[in-house]
C-alpha cells in the first residue's frame, strides 16, 4: 500500500490530536482528524483507514477514571468496527490518554473478550506531573523496530501507574514480550522516582498486544519529532530528528510493506 | 428512585488521594491522625432496574482491577476514633462529573438515569478532638461556598430544581431621595455611587416610569468598574508631592499614558489594539497572534480552586472571542500570595490560609489549563504578608488566527446565538462584586459570585467554534465573562440594538428568573452573531460534536436593548444611555514620595550565607514543584521550556513556543513584576517591570524590534486619593519607559478595589503592576538558554551595576525596604539590548541569564547549578558605580543587566 491513511480519533477533551497528526504526516502518511461521532453516526467509516491513533488529552474530562468513558464508548458503540479493523491486520497506537483508553477498553494487553486485565491509576505522587523520561526499549512490536535502546520523551499525566489484575497477566506480558517501554536512567537501568514518574509496576511505560500491532504508551512520542523539542538541544546541535519520529515511521512503513 | 453507590480502592492498593489528605492533615500539626481512606460516592436518580444499576457500577463507575463498589451501603459503623466526613456540592453548583457519567450510562444502553450527583467521603482514623475534626473539615475537605457536609442520616442529595413563576418587578426610583438611592444601590449590591444612581433616576424620570430590576442590573453591570474601567477612563485631579506639590487634571489616564505610547509609536505590525478582547499583532504572512492577561483575585480569595479555575477558563475565552476567534497556544500564570508559613493564629477573620490559597490556585490552573490542552509555559510566584486575604491571580493566554479572521462585524438581522454551557444560578453579581472591596463577610454575602469550571465543555466549544470560523459561518463573536449575557450582548449590540428572548436560553435547571438568566456568569459560554442564511450550517457544526447552540434573538437597528421573557418585555433601554450615560466623576489622587528606613548592614566577610538565604527566599527559590504540575509541552511547540539545564531544573528567563509546527518562527513570552519597588516609587516599579520583561526576551535570543506588552494593574481602592496617586505615578512610569524602548501596549486590564477589610478596617494590597511581553522570533534556532554550557568558557557581566538595593531581596533578608530603588536608563538599556540581540543572532552567545531578584549573585548561582558547572568570577571586574562593597556588587538589583557565556575563541 502506498497511501497510508491514519485516523486520529477525537472526542470531547482530546487535545494532542494536531501534533499527533503532524507526526504521522512527517512519517509519510495522510493523517485525518475524525470525531468519534462521525463513526457512531456513520458519516465516516473506520475501514477506510489503516492506522487508528488514539491521541492524548482528557477524554470526557477523565471523569470517573482516566479514559474510562471513552473506552466504554468504543466498546459499546464501535466494537464491531474495531474487531474488524484488528482482524484486518491494521495498526493501533494509543498515547497517554489513548493508552488509558486501550487498557480500560480491554484492547490492551488484549484478549478475545474485551475484558479489562490491567489499569493505569493515580501516580504514587498523587499529582499530575510533566517531565522528560528515559525509556528502555524491548519486546516485539511493529511500532518499535530499529529503535535505539534508550529514547527520551516527555510524560504529562496524573494517572499513569500501570498495574495488572493478577500475577498471571504480568507473567503473560513478559512471556509474550509485550512490555515495550520501561522507565529508567539515561542508561536504561531501573532507577525509581522521578525517572519512573508514577510508580508503575516493573517500570512499565508502554505495552503492546500479543500481535505486536497495538501499542499503548504513557510518554508522548509526538512531542519529540523535531530535534529542537529536546530540552537540551542547545548542546545537541547535530541531532537530526526527535526520538519519537521513528515510532510513527515504523507504523507507516509496516502498513506500506504488509497491507 | 435514588441509588447511592460507593467506590473504594481494594485492600492493598495505595490510595494516593487519601495519602495526600493525610499529609495535609499532618501539615496542620494534627499528629493524632492515624489513617485516611477515600471513597467516591455517586448518587444516581432515575427509573433503573437493579440489574441496570449493577451494570452501571461494574462496567462504568468501578475500575475492577483496583476498586470495589457497593450499592446503597449500610451507614458506616460508628466506632471510636473513626470519623466519617462526606462532602457534596451545594444545590445549584455545577457538578462537572454529572454530564460524562450520564453519557457513560447511556452508552451502556441504559436510558432511565435522570441525574448524577457526586460526593467525596473520607474516613479519618485517629484520636481527634471535635475542634481538630472541625479544622480538618473547614480548612481542608470542603469550602462552604460550594459544598456542604452530608448529615449521616440525610435522605440523599438535595436537588437544585425549584419552580419559577414569572413576575415582573420594578424598582421605585423615580421619587427616591439621595439617601434612598444609596440604600437601593447597597441593597441590590449594585456598587453604584450617588452620582450614577441620580443619572439613572433622571433617565427614567424622562421616560416617566420606574426601571425593572433587570434594567437597573444591566446598567449597574455595564457601568461597573470591572466592565467600564471608569477610573482609567474618567477624570483625575492629580497632585504630586515629591519636592514641591504640583497638581494637574488628567482626562482619561489610559488615553494619557498607556494608549498614548501605542499611538505615538504607531507600529505597522500592531493589527488591533485596545478594541477587542485581546490585542492583536502580526505573526507572519498567514497568521496574526493575540494576547490577553486577566486577573481573578476576588473569586480566588474566597474559593482558590474555583476562582483560579474559572480565571484561566475566562482568559482562554478572550483570544477565542478576539476577531473571529483565535486558537489558544500558550498560557501564563503569575500569582502573589501571603507567606506559606504564616501562623494560623495571626490570620485575619474570614481569610483563608495562604498555603491553602496557593494549593487551590495551582490546582485550579493545572486542572483547566491541562484539560484545555494549552501549555502553561511562563509565570512567577511572589509572596508578601500584604497578600493575605487578597491574593493576586493573573492568567494570560495567547492565540493565533489566520490574518483574515482578525476583525468582526455585527449586522442588523444577524441572529444572536449562545454556544456552550447551559446557564445556571452560578456567578450572579461577579462584575459588581469585583468592583468592591473584600470584607470578612464577603464569603457569606457574595457566595453566588464563586463558581467552578468545566474545562471539557470549553474544549468542545473551542474545537467547534474554530471549525465554524474556518467555514465562515458567523460574523462576530465574544465571550460571556463578567456580566454574562448582559455584558456580551450589550457590547455586541452597542451600535445597533438587539431583541432577545430570555426564555430561549438553555438552562441547567428550572427556576431561574428572567433577570438571573440575563446576568448569570455561568462559565463556558460564547455569543455569536450569525447571518440568517448560515444558521443551519452553523448549528450543524455544533451538533456534530455534542455542543449546545441556541438562537436567542436578533440584532436590530433600533438602538435599543429589548429583552423579553415569554413575550413579556422585561427590559427596554437605549443603547446610547447604557454605553455613554455614565457620568464622568472627578477622582482625587495624591502621590507623596515615600521615605523608608535605610538599613544598617555591614558587609559580611563571607557572602555565602547571604547567597544561600537569598536562594531560599520564597520569591527566588525553585518553583519546579509547581511548574511540573502544568503540561508545558502539549501542542508540541515548546522550544525553550520553563525549566532547562542538565537536570531540567534551571529557571528559564522566558519561554519560546512555535505556534505553527514545522515553521521556524516562534513566539517569546515573558513577564516583569516586582511590587517591592512600588513601596518606594511606583514610577520606577513600572520602569523596572518593563525592563525586566524586555531583558528576558533579550536573554533568550530575542530582539526589541517586535515586542508588544500588556499592562495589568492590581491596586487598592481608587476612591482613596493615596492609592490612586500611586496608580497615576505608576502609569506615568509605563508611558515614559515603554515609549523609550519603542514597545507598544496592545491590551491591558485593571483590577482595583483589592483591599481586605475586617470590621471596617481596610488594608490595601501593595499596588502591583504586571508587564507581560510577547514577541515574534524569526528563527527559533537562534534561541539562547540560561544554563552554563561548558567549563572554560568566559563569563561577562553586561550592563552597569549601581548601588541600588532599595526594595531588593538582600534588604528584605533584614526586613528593610530602603530608598535606593533601581532605575532604568532607557537609552543605555536599549543600546545594550540591541548589541546582545545581534550577538545572539550571530551565534556568539552560549548562554545568557538576566539579573533580577538577588542580582548577580543569584543569576550566577542559577546558571552554574543548572549547567552542572562551577563559576569563577571577580567582583572587582564588575562594572559598578557607587560605594564598592562586595555585598552591594553581588546583590544590587540594578536593571538592564545580563550574565553572558562566550567561548574563548569567540571573544573578539
Amino acid at each position: 500500500m502506498k497511501n497510508v491513511k491514519v485516523c486520529i480519533l477525537r472526542t470531547a477533551g482530546i487535545n494532542c490530536d494536531q501534533e499527533t497528526a503532524f507526526a504521522f504526516s512527517k512519517a509519510g502518511s495522510q493523517a485525518e482528524l475524525v470525531h468519534s461521532n462521525d463513526f457512531i453516526r456513520q458519516k465516516n467509516s473506520l475501514s477506510d483507514y489503516q492506522i487508528l491513533a488514539l491521541p492524548g488529552g482528557f477524554s470526557y474530562g477523565d471523569d470517573i477514571a482516566s479514559g474510562k468513558v471513552f473506552a466504554n464508548e468504543l466498546k459499546y458503540k464501535l466494537e464491531e468496527e474495531l474487531v474488524r479493523f484488528i482482524a484486518d491486520g491494521k495498526l493501533i497506537i494509543g498515547i497517554c490518554n489513548g493508552f488509558q483508553v486501550l487498557v480500560k477498553s480491554g484492547l490492551l494487553p488484549g484478549n478475545s473478550t474485551f475484558e479489562q486485565e490491567a489499569s493505569l491509576i493515580i501516580n504514587d505522587s498523587g499529582k499530575f506531573e510533566a517531565r522528560w523520561v528515559y525509556l528502555k526499549n524491548s519486546g516485539k512490536c511493529a511500532w518499535t523496530r530499529n529503535m535505539p535502546e534508550v529514547i527520551y520523551l516527555p510524560v504529562a499525566h496524573g494517572e499513569g501507574k500501570f498495574m495488572v489484575k493478577d500475577k498471571s497477566v504480568f507473567n503473560r506480558l513478559k512471556a509474550n514480550k509485550q512490555i515495550i517501554f520501561r522507565y529508567g536512567s539515561a542508561q536504561g537501568e531501573p532507577s525509581g522516582y522521578p525517572d519512573n514518574p508514577n510508580g508503575s509496576l516493573d517500570d512499565i511505560a508502554g505495552i503492546c498486544d500479543r500481535t505486536g500491532r497495538i501499542l499503548g504508551l504513557m510518554p508522548h512520542p509526538e512531542r519529540h519529532i523535531a530535534p529542537s523539542q529536546h530540552p537540551r538541544w542547545f548542546n545537541l546541535k547535530n541531532k537530526k530528528e526527535g526520538d519519537g519520529l521513528e515510532i510513527f515511521r515504523n507504523g507507516v512503513e509496516y502498513i506500506k510493506k504488509n497491507l | 428512585m435514588l441509588y447511592k453507590i460507593e467506590v473504594r480502592d481494594k485492600p492493598g492498593i495505595f490510595d494516593a488521594v487519601a495519602g495526600a489528605v493525610k499529609g495535609d492533615i499532618l501539615d496542620f500539626g494534627i499528629k493524632a491522625v492515624k489513617g485516611v481512606r477515600f471513597i467516591q460516592v455517586y448518587n444516581i436518580t432515575g427509573d433503573l432496574a437493579k440489574e441496570e444499576v449493577e451494570k452501571i457500577c461494574a462496567a462504568l463507575l468501578t475500575d475492577r482491577i483496583c476498586q470495589d463498589y457497593s450499592i446503597n451501603p449500610a451507614p458506616e459503623k460508628k466506632l471510636k476514633d473513626k470519623f466519617i466526613v462526606e462532602v457534596a456540592y451545594n444545590p445549584g453548583v455545577m457538578d462537572p462529573v454529572e454530564e460524562s457519567t450520564l453519557k457513560g450510562i447511556s452508552d451502556l444502553g441504559i436510558v432511565g438515569a435522570e441525574s448524577v450527583k457526586t460526593a467525596k467521603k473520607y474516613i479519618i482514623q485517629g484520636n481527634l478532638s471535635a475542634s481538630q475534626l472541625k479544622t480538618i473539615c473547614d480548612k481542608l475537605l470542603y469550602n462552604k461556598l460550594i459544598q456542604h457536609i452530608v448529615k449521616p442520616d440525610a435522605p440523599g442529595h438535595k436537588t437544585g430544581n425549584f419552580g419559577y413563576q414569572f413576575n415582573l418587578s420594578s424598582v421605585g426610583l423615580l421619587g427616591a431621595s439621595a439617601k434612598k438611592l444609596l440604600a437601593l444601590s447597597k441593597k441590590g449590591q449594585l456598587f453604584l455611587n450617588l452620582n450614577e444612581m441620580q443619572a439613572i433616576r433622571d433617565y427614567f424620570r424622562a421616560l416617566k416610569r420606574n426601571p425593572t430590576d433587570c434594567e437597573l442590573e444591566t446598567i449597574a453591570q455595564t457601568w461597573s468598574e470591572h466592565c467600564s474601567h471608569k477610573t482609567f477612563r474618567g477624570k483625575i485631579k492629580y497632585t504630586e508631592k515629591i519636592k514641591r506639590a504640583k497638581t494637574k487634571l488628567i482626562d482619561g489616564l489610559l488615553k494619557a499614558t498607556i494608549m498614548k505610547v501605542t499611538q505615538e509609536l504607531n507600529k505597522p505590525w500592531c493589527v488591533s489594539v485596545f478594541k477587542d478582547n485581546a490585542g492583536i499583532i502580526r505573526f507572519d504572512e498567514l497568521y496574526n497572534i493575540c494576547f490577553k492577561v486577566e486577573t481573578h483575585n476576588h473569586p480566588s480569595a474566597l474559593e482558590p480552586f474555583g476562582g483560579a479555575n474559572t480565571g484561566i477558563g475566562g482568559v482562554i475565552r478572550d483570544p477565542l472571542g478576539t476577531g473571529l476567534g483565535a486558537r489558544p497556544f500558550l498560557n501564563t500564570d503569575i500569582f502573589c500570595f501571603g507567606p506559606p508559613d504564616y501562623p494560623f493564629s495571626k490570620l485575619p477573620a474570614g481569610a483563608l490560609h495562604p498555603k491553602r490559597v496557593m494549593k487551590g490556585v495551582v490546582s485550579g490552573v493545572r486542572d483547566y489549563g491541562n484539560k484545555m490542552g494549552i501549555p502553561t509555559v511562563n509565570g512567577a510566584i511572589l509572596f508578601h504578608e500584604k497578600f493575605i486575604g487578597n491574593p493576586l491571580v493573573y492568567c494570560g493566554t495567547a492565540g493565533i488566527m489566520p490574518r483574515d479572521k482578525s476583525f468582526k462585524k455585527v449586522s442588523a438581522g444577524d441572529l444572536v446565538v449562545v454556544v456552550g454551557g447551559r446557564t445556571g444560578r452560578d456567578g450572579i453579581h461577579g462584575a459588581t462584586f469585583s468592583s468592591g472591596e473584600l470584607t470578612h463577610e464577603s464569603e457569606t454575602l457574595s457566595s453566588g459570585a464563586v463558581q467552578i469550571g468545566n474545562p471539557i465543555q470549553e474544549k468542545k466549544m473551542l474545537d467547534t467554534i474554530l471549525q465554524a470560523r474556518d467555514k465562515n459561518l458567523y460574523s462576530a463573536i465574544t465571550d460571556c465573562g463578567a456580566g454574562g449575557l448582559s455584558s456580551a450582548c450589550g457590547e455586541m449590540a452597542a451600535e445597533l440594538g438587539a431583541r432577545i428572548d430570555l426564555d430561549k436560553v438553555p438552562l441547567k435547571y428550572s427556576g431561574l428568573s428572567y433577570m438571573e438568566i440575563w446576568i448569570s456568569e455561568s462559565q463556558e459560554r460564547m455569543v455569536l452573531a450569525a447571518p440568517q442564511e448560515k444558521i443551519g450550517a452553523l448549528l450543524e457544526v455544533f451538533e456534530n460534536e455534542n455542543v449546545e447552540a441556541s438562537v436567542i434573538g436578533e440584532f436590530t437597528n433600533t438602538k435599543k436593548l429589548e429583552l423579553y421573557y415569554k413575550d413579556n418585555l422585561v427590559c427596554n433601554l437605549d443603547m446610547d444611555f447604557l454605553h455613554n450615560g455614565l457620568p464622568k466623576t472627578v477622582k482625587q489622587a495624591v502621590y507623596t514620595a515615600a521615605k523608608h528606613r535605610e538599613p544598617k548592614i555591614k558587609c559580611p566577610q563571607d557572602l555565602t550565607p547571604a547567597l544561600i538565604k537569598l536562594l531560599a527566599h520564597y520569591d527566588i527559590c525553585s518553583k519546579e514543584s509547581v511548574i511540573r504540575r502544568y503540561d508545558h509541552e502539549v501542542q508540541g511547540g515548546s522550544i525553550l521550556k520553563p525549566l532547562v539545564g542538565v537536570d531540567n531544573d534551571g529557571p528559564s528567563d522566558a519561554s519560546i513556543v512555535q505556534p505553527v509546527l514545522g515553521s521556524a518562527k516562534g513566539v517569546i513570552v515573558s513577564n516583569g513584576i516586582n511590587f517591592r519597588y512600588g513601596f518606594i516609587d511606583p514610577y520606577w516599579m513600572a520602569a523596572s517591570c518593563i525592563d525586566e520583561a524586555l531583558r528576558q526576551i533579550i536573554s533568550v535570543g530575542g530582539a526589541l524590534k517586535q515586542v508588544a506588552i500588556l499592562d495589568n494593574f492590581c491596586w487598592g481602592s481608587p476612591d482613596k486619593p493615596d492609592r490612586l496617586g500611586a496608580l497615576v505615578r505608576c502609569a506615568q512610569g509605563c508611558y515614559a519607559t515603554a515609549l523609550g524602548f519603542g514597545t507598544p501596549f496592545i491590551s491591558g486590564k485593571d483590577s482595583l478595589y483589592n483591599e481586605y477589610s475586617v470590621h471596617g478596617r481596610s488594608r490595601a494590597i501593595p499596588g502591583t503592576l504586571l508587564i507581560s511581553a510577547i514577541s515574534v522570533m524569526d528563527d527559533v534556532r537562534k534561541a539562547v538558554s540560561m544554563y552554563a554550557k561548558k567549563a572554560g568558557n568566559l563569563i561577562y557581566a553586561v550592563g552597569q551595576t549601581f548601588e541600588e538595593l532599595g526594595g531588593s531581596h538582600y534588604y528584605d533578608l533584614s526586613g528593610a525596604i530602603g530608598n535606593s530603588v533601581p532605575k532604568v536608563n532607557v537609552k543605555k538599556a536599549k543600546f545594550i539590548f540591541d548589541i546582545l540581540s545581534k550577538a545572539s543572532a550571530k551565534g556568539l552567545v552560549r548562554s545568557m541569564h538576566d539579573c533580577s531578584e538577588g542580582g548577580l549573585g543569584v543569576a550566577l548561582a542559577e546558571m552554574a547549578f543548572s549547567g552542572g558547572l562551577g563559576i569563577n568570577v571577580f567582583l572587582s571586574s564588575v562594572p559598578y558605580a557607587g560605594e564598592r562593597r562586595n555585598d552591594y556588587v553581588l546583590f544590587s538589583a540594578s536593571n538592564s543587566r545580563f550574565i553572558v557565556e562566550v567561548e574563548k575563541e569567540k571573544k573578539e
